[in-house]
């Protein structure tokens, strides 16, 4: 149940990653640039209707892992891709969803401090907090 | 060491230290010993207070002119160093008040700052003493917090430069303040006084870096509240909000915000923090409050407090008007709002009542209406009748109780959905009974009526508006009218029963009774073949809940004799039951019955009917409606929702037989669920009776058509 959560910007580069079990740190960003892959086709694919809790849930990523991978697109085409464990009770969908919900509005309060460049990466320690409750909480 | 002094008590106060800080430049020479003694002082911001008194006044006097070397005796005494920054700011007010003749609003700062400091008392005569040194070394101190302020960028003169940079410096005072801890020694000095880090600054000047801001940890603060902000402060801020938003109560856009911020020369990433900290409303822009926390924050890390994690409750915006969120909740504490801008308590957006009672309401009597009797339609003409005037009755229930039906219901079903529905089953087994009953003289449009009147009641309840107007629906709200005269009622059931059971349709047989005779009457008859049963029932049922009380008052109506008590269904069902059966008029007989029942029950069910006495059937109705007017008006008061009772009230207006007091919650409830059983088993019988009279139709039918064929072989033959 290592949640993983990263935000990637819309070059494709990291904002922010976070990862609970350190050692996945490589593999998560492994993962995620996977992810990155699919979320690209998505969104292609379709077209407009793109934002909105975008969820692509890649399902077993990795057998031994078992862990999935989740994908939040915004409009502004970040990503916020969550890796978890499937070992922990497959989270519902609905509770995927507000955990995107809450990283999206931690991000768009990121967003609004005037001393943030967006394309930097996010150091908010209010942001921080908020990840690593999640985590946790997912864990 | 007068700095020191000062600066420990701009510990006490934020302006104080920062005034301090001031000193502590303008009294570089002498910070390192100023340091030292703040050091030591930082163990004890309290005691120091008041040692630092005298140290400062030792202080300033060395200080001013050479006094580092004092320091060390102010070790023991001198304040909490946090009190530093506000001793900055103290001292630097003084000194800028001193010099100036702005010296008052320096003062009343310090002063101010330092009582919030947890040494109040040093701040002050730290003051003082900065001020007498002011005034002899009014240069100096000027100097200091010059050097402190100006290299902000106002003028640095000297002297001036501490007022100016006091009042008129535009760039946000605190960076002078920060400016001039790293600029000056003083800053290290201050730092110094921080007990925690500081000290180490020997050298002030080094420290003038920011960090020795950093490391001055303000004990005093840590005494008090550190992040009060002090009169002097909090004008400082102020004046720095209207120079760059003229307009108090506006804001200060991000980029202008964060242009003015940068000037601190703290790192963006401790600024980014800050202002995730006082943009409290997230909205990109600074609110007067939010910019004095955040001009705050700005002072205190450039002092060298740490920044906190969470907004110090000292420093929520108190306009809480904006946000009307919580931030106010830290105004109470807050001495050094002094200056805060009417904190609008956070006037939380007022609970919404949350009523939504009409949504219950409409809930319900969108049940009631579906709950309808189905008024099944008796072959019998009895039935019929009964039908008739279940219909009537519940559709006078309907009329009326529709409306307030429907509107009980949502109120009942605000308050207790159960009511209402629990009055239309009641109701609709009432009407059922009615329907039954046929006896009931309701004419067939009655038993429409009431149909229709237990539709509406169906919100409430479920009337079993079917066939005769549901007696149930009386029980939504007849519990209150029913209650009382719920025998009456059928038709005035029907008006009482309008919370759950529609008002028997007053049309009810009874018709005379307008409002509530219908649907009472109308269960009546209807009820009254069906009703026998089940009004025996029902009348039980009644009883027990309101509305049933008003069904039963149909019934009685009908049958004139049901238990008035029972619930209006029931009771009318019965009273129809008899009555119709006895006579079909049913209505008429039912009327008079109703009549007779309706006083009766209006004298019984009064108090038991809540709602249902709605329908005095026809003449009854009139007696019930009186009955169901005072239960209704009971009802009301029964009711405690308001809501319901309002519009039950207005119901009632409308259908005096339906007093459904939508507030009949349980009791209305209870009975309306009695009613619709009642109403229920009366449809049962209903239903098998008509089952049994289309079999036997069928059989004439048959034999008929035997007949037939024997007869035309013989024609043919």
């Amino acid at each position: 149940m290592a949640v993983c959560i990263a935000v990637i910007a819309k070059e494709n580069y990291p904002l922010y990653i976070r990862s609970t079990p350190t050692e996945n740190e490589l593999k998560f960003h492994y993962m995620v640039h996977t992810s990155l892959d699919v979320v690209d086709e998505k969104i292609s694919a379709m077209g407009k209707a793109l934002v909105d809790q975008r969820e692509l849930y890649l399902g077993l990523l990795y057998p031994t892992e078992d862990y999935k991978v989740y994908d939040y697109v915004t409009n502004s085409k970040v990503k916020f891709v969550m890796v978890v464990d499937s070992s922990n009770t497959a989270l519902r969908d609905n509770e995927i969803r507000s955990m995107f919900r809450k990283l999206h509005n931690s991000y768009t309060d990121v967003m609004c401090n005037p001393f943030y460049n967006p394309g930097d990466r996010i150091q908010s320690r209010a942001f921080d907090n908020m990840v690593t409750s999640m985590m946790i909480q997912v864990c | 060491m007068e700095l020191c002094g000062a600066t420990r008590l701009g510990y006490f106060g934020r302006s104080q230290f920062y005034i301090a800080l001031k000193l502590v430049a303008v009294a570089q020479s002498g910070f390192p010993l100023r340091v030292e003694s703040i050091n030591t002082v930082k163990d004890l911001p309290l005691p120091r207070f008041v040692a630092s008194k005298n140290e400062q006044e030792s202080r300033h006097a060395a200080s001013y002119s050479s006094d580092s070397e004092s320091q060390g005796s102010y070790s023991g005494v001198i304040p909490p160093p946090p009190g530093r920054g506000q001793v900055k700011k103290g001292p630097g007010s003084h000194d800028a008040v001193q010099p100036r003749p702005s010296a008052d609003q320096q003062e009343p700062a310090s002063p101010v700052v330092s009582p919030q400091q947890s040494p109040p008392a040093s701040p002050h005569t730290w003051r003082k003493h900065n001020r007498h040194p002011s005034g002899g070394n009014s240069e100096r101190p000027l100097t200091g917090p010059g050097p402190f302020w100006s290299p902000f960028g106002d003028a640095q003169s000297g002297s001036s430069a501490g007022d100016a940079v006091w009042s008129g410096h535009s760039p946000p005072p605190p960076q002078e303040n920060w400016v001039s801890f790293a600029d000056t020694p003083p800053t290290s000095t201050l730092l110094t006084m921080h007990p925690a880090s500081v000290q180490d600054q020997t050298t002030v000047r080094t420290v003038a870096s920011a960090t020795t801001a950093n490391e001055i940890r303000r004990q005093s603060s840590s005494c008090d509240d550190p992040w009060k902000i002090t009169d002097e402060q909090r004008q400082y801020y102020i004046n720095q909000f209207t120079t760059i938003q003229p307009d108090l109560n506006g804001f200060i856009p991000g980029s202008a915000a964060k242009e003015f911020f940068t000037k601190s020369k703290l790192p963006i990433l401790e600024l980014s923090h800050i202002w995730e900290l006082s943009d409290f409303d997230k909205d990109g822009a600074l609110t007067l409050d939010e910019f004095c926390a955040a001009f705050h924050l700005v002072v205190a890390r450039k002092n060298g407090y740490d920044l906190p994690e969470k907004l110090p409750e000292s420093l929520m915006p108190k306009l809480i008007d904006l946000e009307d969120s919580a931030d106010v909740g830290d105004q109470p504490g807050e001495v050094g709002y002094s200056g805060s801008p009417a904190e609008a308590p956070p006037s939380k957006s007022p609970s919404m009542p949350s009523l939504n009672q009409t949504w219950p309401e409409l809930n319900q009597s969108s049940e009631d209406t579906a709950i309808v009797h189905p008024v099944p339609i008796r072959m019998t003409p009895s039935k019929i009748h009964m039908q008739e005037m279940e219909l009537k009755r519940t559709s006078s229930d309907h009329t009326n109780p529709t409306s307030p039906l429907l509107v009980k219901t949502s109120d009942l079903s605000e308050e207790s959905k159960i009511n209402s529905s629990v009055k239309f089953p009641s109701g609709n087994t009432v009407a059922d009974g009615y329907s039954s009953s046929d006896s009931f003289p309701s004419d067939p449009e009655q038993i429409g009526s009431n149909v229709t009147r237990q539709r509406s009641h169906s919100g409430a309840s479920p009337d079993n508006t079917a066939p005769p107007p549901p007696p149930p629906r009386p029980q939504p709200s007849h519990s209150r009218s029913s209650s009382l005269d719920m025998n009456r009622t059928f038709a005035v059931t029907t008006g009482q029963q309008q919370a759950g059971v529609v008002a028997h349709p007053p049309a009810v047989p009874p018709r005379p009774q307008p409002s509530q005779a219908p649907g009472p009457s109308v269960h009546r008859p209807v009820d009254a073949d069906g009703l026998i049963t089940h009004t025996s029932t029902s009348p039980q049922q009644i009883p027990e809940q309101p509305n049933f009380a008003d069904f039963s008052q149909f019934e009685v109506f009908a049958a004139s004799n049901v238990t008035e008590e029972q619930d209006n269904e029931a009771e009318k069902h019965p009273d129809v039951l008899p009555a119709e059966k006895a006579s079909d008029p049913a209505g008429s007989l039912r009327v008079a019955q109703t009549d007779g029942k309706i006083e009766e029950k209006t004298a019984a069910s009064v108090p038991a009917n809540v709602s249902k006495g709605t329908t005095p059937l026809a003449p009854p109705p009139k007696p019930v409606r009186r009955r169901l007017k005072s239960e209704d008006e009971l009802r009301p008061d029964v009711d405690e929702h308001t809501q319901k009772t309002g519009v039950l009230a207005a119901v009632l207006a409308s259908q005096p037989s339906i007093p459904r007091s939508v507030g009949k919650d349980k009791k209305a409830i209870q009975a309306s669920i009695r009613r619709n059983k009642e109403t229920n088993t009366v449809l049962a019988r209903l239903n098998s009776e008509l089952q049994q009279q289309l079999k036997d139709v069928l059989e004439e039918r048959i034999s008929l058509e035997v007949q037939l064929e024997q007869l035309r072989p013989f024609s043919h033959l």
